[in-house]
């Protein structure tokens, strides 16, 4: 069977203004702006299919912070590395957007020679670069000047190399791109540690030798200034105690390690360490077909991976120019909504049970999150690895009934009954409970200019005072044409987190009611504007950057492709629990141990997504 | 007062206990809370009341027809007397060529003239890396692998048995209609439109009228796609 390639759309981007012509649009009046200023260190990315700037890899941080100061480009959302290989540079990607004037982001292209690959470090202008910077040196090998603390952070110190450069192989390397040609129509089985047995596949840099002693990150991790004071009248020197919290641990969520150091019982500074669940996302997404790539998109963070696969297919509906039907569309948010319901409801019981309030209100969420995952399960065919949005739209149509029920009957009872039901009984049972709010109110407290700083998005960003939600304020889907507010509480500490969750789940409900006259009335349509393919090809060559508004925050998909490939060239994820752990050592400062690992739960982290 | 938020807590804890032993009494009269297929349903739906606790194994929540769990290979119904009835499969390799994670193997089969025969000689699934996606059920043109509601999959040696071969992965056409039924008879529908579109095409060509161009579009398309039939 020949495999269908789809015809080339018109380009979509139009031309942005040359010189100072006064646009509507933000991003093209700052870029205008910015061209102006640095003439010769700013231009128009040249490459085809990409927007954006290419900024001189000298003048970045001024560039930087001029679009930070004077354009309102206050907030870097996600950075990037890419290699590209072909031309023997690498390139880092970043994305910043103003948080007052909504819109799309402003792109900045920064490209290095591939054997000296050194980038000025932007922490010092957005410290929300500190862990994606980290993220980049670790997989791509970039170096960035001037960054405090520029180790691995999801591998570890003995891996040799940087995987996602495209020279590099896996250890159970069998080809560069899916599929693999000994599937069919040979069909050999073997299994891959067989071929390539483990331990003798593992390579480390060289001159490094394995001693044992690795894993006591702590004494190097804090300078001596941090661990202990020599105290200037008697000249005694008093250590503090390095305590690792995790990464076995049942209050971490996963597997993530806390190294906090601390002076009795208060945490004076506080590093987090990850990495333990890495699989490379990214390098298996490159080496995937694009289609393959949405079950994978599912492990990401595995509560909602119905968002996950959200962000991905308007990322790669972007780049092909594809339309999507209107039911699926409301398919879509009505998913997407339950999910983010589902999500918190996690988080909160999770909180509470870290703040003590041991399983009974987690097990009541539960109840009911049950309902949603099994009309997840009557749906797509799984509760939780979803696998259920295709390019131009929705593998599947609603069933005919869920748990014995009809299914409309079942969403209705779900969203009139038993959702608003369990939200009353959760403000009843613990929102008003003195323990819970003397545990919680001015804990883990993140100030407005911190918060954007440190690029946290979603319920951590809108607690502390930003009313930035990109369903608003970059809509995509049929989000305009829905009413909801964005709640936003001010305090930023962990009840305010809390409390931002509560509002946001009645507002999903909100909208849900509002969808599912569109899903009766829009029933026997399409579902998809055109059969899924297995084979799909990009049409045009260029990036594509697509986010949604996940339950934990801003979840983007940076895809780049060339012209007729089955395979993104790169392929990064912009992963909101990562990058909202970044403040996590300041919030925790001068608070008490156990105070910790109800700040942690505040953010609502989960590891599948925060290691990819 | 202080305290008033605590005690409000502990009255929803007392009604949700309270409420287990209503539904107890209530269920009493009826053949029982538990091991009771009627109070299982009721119970796990969205009227359910009191404890929710299924007692796995011996109650099970029924699976919905569209759960997909490790695939398995539809062949004809067996003849009597024999153990195997025709495969569907005809090693066309697009589901190993859709498989995400590529736990698929398939041996094309040969005639003797060395030309490809419509069948598969071997086909392995590595159940450890499926990942249960369910593309290559979609992607299917001839319904010819399916994705099974058996879970319970657990065995003692992982380097031995996770590889399923081609008799262990064939199951017939009545099973897939038992698991399945209202998505099996779609597809027989699906399938039965293409053989008519088919033979009216014969028809036409052998006589002098121009071909149906839609019902050649749809007869692409449905083999193209399987995903959204039920």
């Amino acid at each position: 069977m020949s495999e269908l390639i789809l015809d080339a759309p018109e380009p979509q981007e139009e031309e942005m203004a040359v010189g100072t012509a006064v646009s509507d649009d933000p991003v093209a009046r700052a870029a205008a702006l910015l061209k102006e200023r640095f003439p010769d260190a700013v231009s128009d990315d040249p490459r085809e299919g990409y927007s954006g700037l290419m900024v001189d890899v000298d003048k970045l941080v001024e560039v930087a912070t001029a679009l930070r100061d004077d354009f309102g480009f206050n907030y870097l959302s996600s950075v990037t590395g890419v290699d590209l290989l072909s031309e023997n540079k690498l390139e880092a990607v970043y994305h910043t957007y103003s948080l007052d004037q909504g819109g799309d982001a402003l792109v900045l292209h920064v490209q290095v020679d591939r054997d000296n690959p050194s980038i000025p470090s932007l922490v010092p202008v957005w410290p929300g670069a500190d862990f994606q910077e980290r993220e980049a040196w670790d997989l791509i090998g970039i170096h960035f000047a001037g960054h405090p603390d520029l180790r691995r952070i999801l591998t570890w110190d003995g891996f040799n190399g940087h995987p996602l450069r495209k020279d590099w192989k896996e250890p159970f390397f069998e080809e560069e791109k899916k599929p693999f040609g000994s599937r069919w129509p040979d069909g050999g089985v073997f299994r891959a540690e067989e071929k390539n047995p483990f331990g003798k596949n593992v390579q480390y840099p060289a001159g490094w030798q394995p001693t044992g002693n690795e894993y006591d990150v702590e004494t190097d991790m804090y300078l001596p200034g941090e661990t202990h004071v020599v105290d200037p009248g008697t000249g005694i020197k008093t250590d503090k105690v390095t305590v690792n919290i995790g990464p076995q641990h049942p209050s971490t969520h996963g597997v993530f390690r806390m190294v906090v150091v601390l002076d009795g019982e208060t945490v004076v500074d506080l590093k987090p360490v990850m990495g333990y669940l890495h699989r490379n996302h990214e390098k298996i997404g490159e080496r995937n077909t694009f289609i393959q790539n949405i079950p994978y998109t599912d492990r990401l963070d595995y509560l909602s991976s119905m968002s996950n696969n959200h962000g991905y297919v308007l990322a790669v509906e972007k780049l092909f120019g594809m339309e999507v039907t209107e039911r699926a569309e409301w398919l879509r948010i009505l998913m997407v909504e339950l999910t983010r319901i589902c999500n918190h409801l996690w988080a909160l019981g999770f909180l509470l049970n870290d703040l003590g309030a041991l399983q009974t209100p987690m097990l009541y969420f539960y109840l009911e999150r049950e309902l949603i995952l099994d009309f997840f399960e009557a749906t797509a065919g799984s509760r939780m690895m979803c696998n259920y949005m295709r390019f131009g739209g929705v593998a599947y149509d609603l069933p005919d009934d869920v748990r014995g029920t009809p299914t409309l009957q079942f969403l209705e009872e779900l969203i009139y009954g038993n959702l608003p039901r369990v939200l009353d009984q959760g403000d009843q049972l613990i929102t008003g409970n003195e323990i819970v709010r003397s545990r919680c109110i001015g804990v883990g407290v993140l100030s407005r200019e911190d918060a954007i700083a440190y690029s946290t998005a979603g319920p951590v960003l809108r607690a502390s005072g930003v009313q930035y939600d990109v369903r608003r304020a970059n809509p995509y889907s049929f989000y305009p044409h829905l009413d909801f507010d964005i709640p936003v509480r001010f305090n930023g500490d962990v009840m305010d987190r809390y409390d931002i969750r509560m509002e946001e789940m009645r507002q999903s409900l909100r909208i849900l009611q509002q969808v599912l006259p569109h899903i009766k009335a829009t029933t026997g349509q399409k579902i998809n504007s055109d059969k899924p393919q297995y084979a799909l090809r990009a049409p045009r060559a260029g990036e594509a950057y697509g986010r949604v508004e996940n339950p934990k925050g801003e979840l983007g998909y940076y895809i780049t492709a060339r012209r007729r490939e089955g395979n993104p060239d790169r392929y990064h994820v912009r992963a909101p629990s990562f990058i909202n752990l970044t403040p996590l050592g300041k919030m925790c400062q001068g608070h008490k141990v156990a105070d910790i690992v109800v700040i942690l739960g505040s953010i609502d982290i989960v590891l599948g997504e925060v290691d990819r | 007062m202080y305290g008033t938020g605590i005690l409000k807590g502990m009255a929803v804890v007392m009604k949700h206990f309270v409420d287990s032993y209503l539904d107890d009494f209530y269920w009493a009269a009826r053949g029982g809370r538990y091991y009771n297929d009627e109070a299982l349903q009721v119970r796990q739906g969205v009227k359910g009341r009191g404890v929710k606790t299924v007692f796995y194994p011996e109650e099970k929540l029924d699976v919905p027809e569209r759960f997909r769990f490790v695939p398995f290979l539809v062949t004809d119904d067996p003849p009597p007397g024999q153990k195997w009835g025709k495969d569907w499969c005809t090693s066309c390799g697009i589901c190993a060529k859709v498989c995400p994670p590529q736990c698929i193997w398939i041996e094309r089969g040969k005639q003797p003239n060395g030309r490809p025969k419509p069948e598969p000689n071997a086909f392995f699934i590595d159940i450890d890396i499926c990942m249960n996606c369910g593309f290559c059920m979609e992607f299917c043109p001839f319904d010819a692998i399916k994705l099974d509601h058996d879970y319970e999959l657990a065995s003692y040696n992982r380097t031995t048995a996770h590889i399923h071969d081609k008799e262990r992965l064939s199951k017939p056409l009545s099973y897939w209609r038992e698991i399945a039924p209202k998505k099996a008879a779609a597809e027989e529908a699906a399938r039965n439109f293409v053989e008519e579109a088919k033979a009216k095409k014969k028809a036409r060509q052998a006589g002098d009228g121009e071909p149906d161009p839609t019902l050649a579009d749809e007869h692409a398309r449905q083999l193209m796609y399987r995903g959204d039939t039920y």
